[in-house]
Parts: structure tokens; sequence; C-alpha cells
């Protein structure tokens, strides 16, 4: 009976991960999608640069000023917290790194939209 | 009976305030600046701090002590060392401004001239020299400029960085605007200097690791290989500010010139180690 409870579970989080994967790619696969543009303006030098601090999956050669993006959902739970700290980190705390994003121009509210999107999903 | 004493307590506390919202002195600032880097860096040996990224990082350092074994400065220095010698159409040199042993030239900069109120920089007598003889100054950030001053640089290898501290109100007030100018933010992005080089030195920025503020001013000028060429430490502050994306000052700005002060106090002790060759 455990052993028959055992293969339920392996079977079902492995088609848990299966159509988790199946999902994003998916959702990558549909061209210039909210999560892709957010990824590019994510990547990007003279956007967000997010990749001069921070370790994101899937980029190349990241700083490590910054935490990783890593498990988003749970650091945030809602993302509403997570744009609030790409737009302007100073709020948090006075002294970050962090740039303004939104208040210096950096980036527009839709620019922050996308990228908040994005990191999310990570 | 409890009032009297809270109120007695108050009035302490108010009396005793002036003293301890002193601001630091130059000196609390330096051993506090040097300490915090000794203590981050417990593997680097304090005269190791000239070296910039390399006192910190031994992968580039390798790379570092390779490119020094044919120095891309070598050939600045011999242009320095030819425009010393060269007299000017009046007849005189740079030996007649900067008297005495040239190898004691580079470390009497940057200081403090009390009858001009400002900061006086090599780079600054280099083009004095020039134009109090009739000759028209350098371009301030590169070519001739860090030419000569790589030679006298090269000359005054070895001496050790030791800016008169700041005591009058007016020092004070230049050592003042360099400290500020370097803890705070500017620019689009709103980074100060002391952000990357002191907080966060070591750490990576994409794939480049930030070198500690202590020893900074010492190896300049520098051959950069990002520049493929030579330039003056006002050549880099612009530079840095250019990367804030805030909008660079003059070469020979005050707030270079100031900026420039506070740095070489910060790294007061170590020796003079210009010109250099970095990334």
């Amino acid at each position: 009976m455990r052993k028959l409870f055992r293969k339920l579970l392996v079977t079902m989080s492995a088609v848990a991960v299966v159509s988790a994967v199946g999902f994003s790619a998916s959702v990558v696969a549909g061209g210039g999608s909210d999560l892709e543009q957010g990824k590019k303006l994510a990547f990007d030098k003279k956007k967000g640069n997010c990749l001069a601090c921070h370790l994101i999956a899937g980029g190349d050669m990241a700083g490590n000023i910054a935490p990783p993006l890593v498990a988003m959902k749970a650091r945030f739970p809602d993302i509403k917290t997570l744009k609030a700290q790409i737009s302007d980190a100073r709020v948090k705390n006075p002294n970050t790194i962090m740039p303004p994003f939104k208040p210096h121009g950096i980036l527009t509210s839709g620019e922050i939209d996308k990228i908040a999107a994005y990191i999310h999903s990570l | 009976m409890k009032i009297t004493m809270t109120a007695t307590i108050a009035a302490l506390a108010f009396s005793l305030m002036p003293f301890t919202a002193t601001q630091a002195s130059p000196a609390d600032d330096v051993k506090a600046f040097q300490g915090y880097f000794t203590k981050k860096f417990k593997d680097t040996k304090f005269d190791d701090y000239i070296n910039g990224i390399y006192a910190i990082d031994a992968a580039s350092r390798k790379q570092w002590v390779e490119i020094e074994e044919f120095p891309p400065y070598e050939l600045a220095v011999e242009n320095g060392e030819e425009l010393w010698n060269k007299p000017f159409a009046n007849g005189k040199g740079f030996k007649d401004c900067f008297k005495g042993d040239v190898s004691a030239i580079r470390a009497k900069y940057p200081h403090y001239d009390d009858k001009t109120d400002t900061i006086v920089t090599l780079e600054g007598d280099i083009n004095k020299c020039r134009t109090d003889n009739g000759e028209k100054p350098f371009k301030w950030k590169k070519g001739k400029i860090a030419d000569v001053s790589a030679y006298i640089a090269y000359q005054g290898r070895g001496k050790t960085i030791a800016v008169k501290m700041p005591s009058s109100d007016k020092e004070l007030a230049w050592y003042n605007k360099g400290k500020n100018f370097f803890y705070a933010k500017r620019g689009q992005l709103n980074m100060a200097c002391a952000d990357c080089h002191v907080y966060n030195s070591g750490n990576f920025i994409r794939a480049d690791r930030l070198s500690p503020a202590l020893g900074h001013p010492s190896h300049f000028p520098v051959y950069r290989s990002k520049w493929g060429s030579m330039g003056t430490l006002h050549r880099r502050y612009s530079g840095c500010n250019k990367n804030v994306r805030a909008k660079p000052f003059k070469a020979q700005s005050d707030e270079y010139k100031a900026l420039e002060y506070f740095q070489a106090i910060m790294s007061n002790g170590l020796k003079w180690n210009g010109p250099g060759a970095r990334k």
C-alpha cells in the first residue's frame, strides 16, 4: 500500500512538473508575450540591466551585488509589492544601490509591469 | 522628585549634545576608511591596496602581472621624459617650474594652496608651467598631459602618500566638498562612489569585480585597456560619472579636485606607484 502511494506521488509530481514546463514553454513560445518582453527588458543593459547585480537563470555573467532572483512568488506573494520594489527600492531602504527606476525615468510603468511579470515568474 | 530627575537628565543630555554631535575629524575618517577595507579583505596586505582590484582579485592579478612585464605605459613615460627635457619657446622648461629632484614631485600633490584657496594637482601645475611660460596648455584628460604626468609619477614611485591633513576652515571646506562628492548619490542610476567602491568593493557587477577605493589615486595616470590609451585620474572620474548616467564635471573642476584631495587623504600612508596598467 505504502509502495503504491509513493508511486502515485511520484507520478503526480512528474505530471505537475511536465505540465508546468509545458505551460511556461507555451507562454514563452507566444512570441512577444509580456513575459518574453519582460525578460528582454530585464536583460537589456540600457533598461532593467538586472543582471548587473542579480543572478537570473538563463542570464550570462550575472553580478552578485544583490540577491539572486529565485523563488520570487514565495518572496513576493503579491506582485504589487514586487512592482513597488522595482519602481523605487529607496522606499524600503533609502541607502540602496538599486536605481530608482520609475522616479528617475529609467523605465516606464508599462515596462515595469512587464519586467515584474517576468521576474515574478522566476 | 521624579520630574526634576528627568529634567536634570534631559538638561544633562542636551549639554552633552554639542560634543557627541561634532563631525568626525579627517584623522578619524582615515582610520575608519582604512580600517573598513583591512577588515573586509583580511588576506590583503595594507601596502598592496595601491594595486587596485589586483590587490583583492587573484584571478585577474595573474594577467596583470604578465602585462606589467611589458608595461603599456612605457611609451608614455618615454614621451613624457622627452617633453620634460624639451625647452619651451622662451628657452625655459618644466625643470624651471618644478624645482629640485624629479623623484620628489609626485608626492607633493595634491595639496591645498592658501593663496589661491584651491587644491593644486600635478596636472594643474604641469599646465600652469606651460601657460606661465607663454605656451598653450595641454588638453586635460589624455595625451601629452598624461605623458608628462606619467614620467613624473614613474620617477616618484615608492614615495609615501602623505597629504597634509586639513585643519584650517578653508582646508576643511575643500575636504568636506570632496568627502560629500564621494558619498553622495548622483546620476540617473543614483549611485555614489562609495556605493560601488566601498560597500560593494569585491562584489561583481556583471563580470567585473569592483575595486576598493583605498589606494585609488596612487597609480594614476593609467593605461587603461578599455581606453586603449593613457588617461589622468580626472578622465577616470568623468568615465565613472558617465557610468552612473550623471553629467560629468570638467577635468580640474573644483568638484574633481576636491574628490582627488579627499581620496588621496584616505590613501595616506600608502605608496605612490604610478603610472599603472588597468583593465
